[in-house]
């Protein structure tokens, strides 16, 4: 489980998260969802520490991580795997060096052992023959895919998605967000995906958080999302054409 | 002037982070040998073609300005030499490698930042600071020294070829000049200004390309702010050290 208490982060004195608290429920996939701007990625990376919170707590199970110092974060770390909005392979290397990376840092495994643990990862998100590749050399959705096998290549206890689907078209998209599901449930993670794409809400959207301004409005899941009273989220949901057309026919 | 100071303190923290105990050692070698091929090797080439036409024009400029019968032809080799060892190979090679190595530092590690690959790692748990700059800071340390010897070897090389081709100077004469007098303490003061300028284009350009934000354009401003602040840490640094070592 993961617990975020009273977190507060500006830039410039500009206020992106204000006293936001909210639960990530474990063995789930929870969302973030909210319009660009609203404070996501700001709260997604202050959960995981890339940002410093001005103030408030972050909590993995019962260890206070914003508190910890760097050694003993990178230990927290260790169970954590990360999806970026672009990915964030590294350039240099090809797409098994990418996925080997983090075995290569933190396990003494043989070389043979972790060959096989790459290819398993790969073939996990079917990626085929692609080994040698560059990521300069793959597509979005092969980018996306090759990402989500370096995250969980060390068994992380906790998944980080951040906007796993943009820049993607739908079908590639749905299947990313069946991927991150179906590892969520093999892995028993508890995963955090932040996204606008209604589409992979209805789809995956185990816990919903919807954020504005940097204030969490509304907590719920897919099925109660629908009839949601919160004006604001309402606009964000029936947005497009369709959507509203559907809601005003009641169906 | 708080900017300045806020900078300066920003650098010393990321130096002291660089400096600290690396996770995985053999990776770091292996990252460090990548380097030294990629900031190094790479570096012959120009510094080669630079320094061969630096010592021919020298060698030129020197015989056509003492063309006096009261100065020994010699002395256009052993001016040759001095020039090539006290000043030019050292410092024109580190401002050549501060353009062209520092701006590739700044640029590589400034488009990890803005790609988020520098958060990628620090998601993973690893020293970022660390992994990216020690190695160059190694590479150049154990590289720019060589490139430096190279420069005067073919510097003094260049001079020889245009002094007698154009007839300015004997073969006997350039060479006799060169052994003239030598005092072997001049590569030692070359080769501490050389260290000095070598940790100087590998942090300053690091520290700039770290700490970017935004995206393309702000990467190639840091990579401008790279080679001009290396630039003048150089010369700087140049008096300073000459000051200290010579007098």
């Amino acid at each position: 489980m993961i617990r975020v208490l009273n977190l507060d982060k500006s830039f410039n004195a500009k206020k992106v998260l204000d006293n936001v608290s909210v639960t990530f429920e474990p063995g789930k996939t929870n969302l973030i969802i909210g319009r660009s701007g609203s404070g996501k990625t700001v709260l997604l990376k202050s959960i995981v520490g890339l940002h410093e919170p001005d103030s408030g707590e972050v909590w993995f199970e019962d260890i206070l991580f914003n508190n910890l110092d760097f050694n003993s974060k990178k230990e927290i770390r260790k169970q954590m795997g990360m999806l970026f909005q672009g990915s964030a392979l590294f350039d240099s290397l090809t797409v098994e060096q990418n996925v080997r990376f983090p075995l290569d840092m933190f396990t003494s495994k043989s070389m043979q052992e972790k060959t096989d643990r790459v290819n398993f990862c790969l073939n996990r998100v079917n990626i085929i023959n692609a080994n040698k590749l560059f990521p300069s050399e793959l597509s979005g959705g092969m980018k996306k895919r090759v990402a989500i096998a370096r995250a969980i290549s060390l068994n992380p206890k906790y998944l980080f998605c951040d906007e796993p689907n943009s820049g993607l078209d739908p079908l590639t998209a749905i299947l990313i967000d069946e991927l991150i599901k179906e590892l969520t449930e093999e892995y028993s993670m508890t995963t955090i995906v932040n996204t606008h794409d209604m589409n992979s809400v209805m789809e995956i959207g185990e816990k919903i958080v919807f954020i504005n301004e940097g204030l969490i409005c509304w907590e719920g899941s897919k099925h109660e999302i629908l009839n949601s009273d919160c004006e604001i989220l309402n606009d964000f949901v029936f947005a497009n054409a369709l959507a509203k057309q559907l809601k005003s026919s009641g169906k | 002037m708080i900017k300045f100071l806020t900078e300066l303190g920003r650098y010393f923290l990321m130096l002291k982070k660089v400096f600290s105990i690396p996770e995985k050692p053999a990776l770091y070698y292996k990252q460090t040998m990548h380097e030294l091929v990629y900031l190094g090797f790479n570096s012959i080439g120009i510094i080669t073609i630079i320094s061969f036409f630096m010592g021919a024009v020298i060698t030129l400029q020197t015989a056509y300005n003492t063309e006096n019968p009261i100065y020994p032809t010699y002395l256009i080799g052993l001016g040759c030499r001095d020039s090539i060892i006290l000043e030019f190979s050292s410092t024109i090679t580190a401002l050549i490698l501060a353009g062209k190595v520092g701006s590739n530092i700044a640029s590589e590690i400034g488009t990890m930042r803005v790609t988020e690959q520098i958060d990628a790692l620090e998601m993973m748990g690893v020293n970022s600071t660390s992994y990216l700059i020690l190695p160059k800071i190694i590479a150049t340390l154990l590289f720019n020294p060589f490139l430096t010897l190279i420069s005067i070897s073919v510097g003094i090389l260049g001079g020889w070829i245009a002094g007698t081709l154009a007839g300015v100077v004997t073969s006997e004469d350039f060479i006799y000049g060169i052994q003239y007098a030598f005092i072997p303490y001049y590569i030692t003061y070359s080769m501490i200004k050389t260290l000095f300028f070598a940790f100087i284009i590998s942090s300053v350009s690091a520290f700039q390309g770290y700490f970017v934000e935004g995206g393309s354009l702000e990467v190639g401003r840091a990579s401008t702010k790279a080679v001009v602040y290396s630039s003048l840490l150089i010369l700087l640094f140049n008096v300073i050290l000459t000051q200290l070592l010579l007098s």
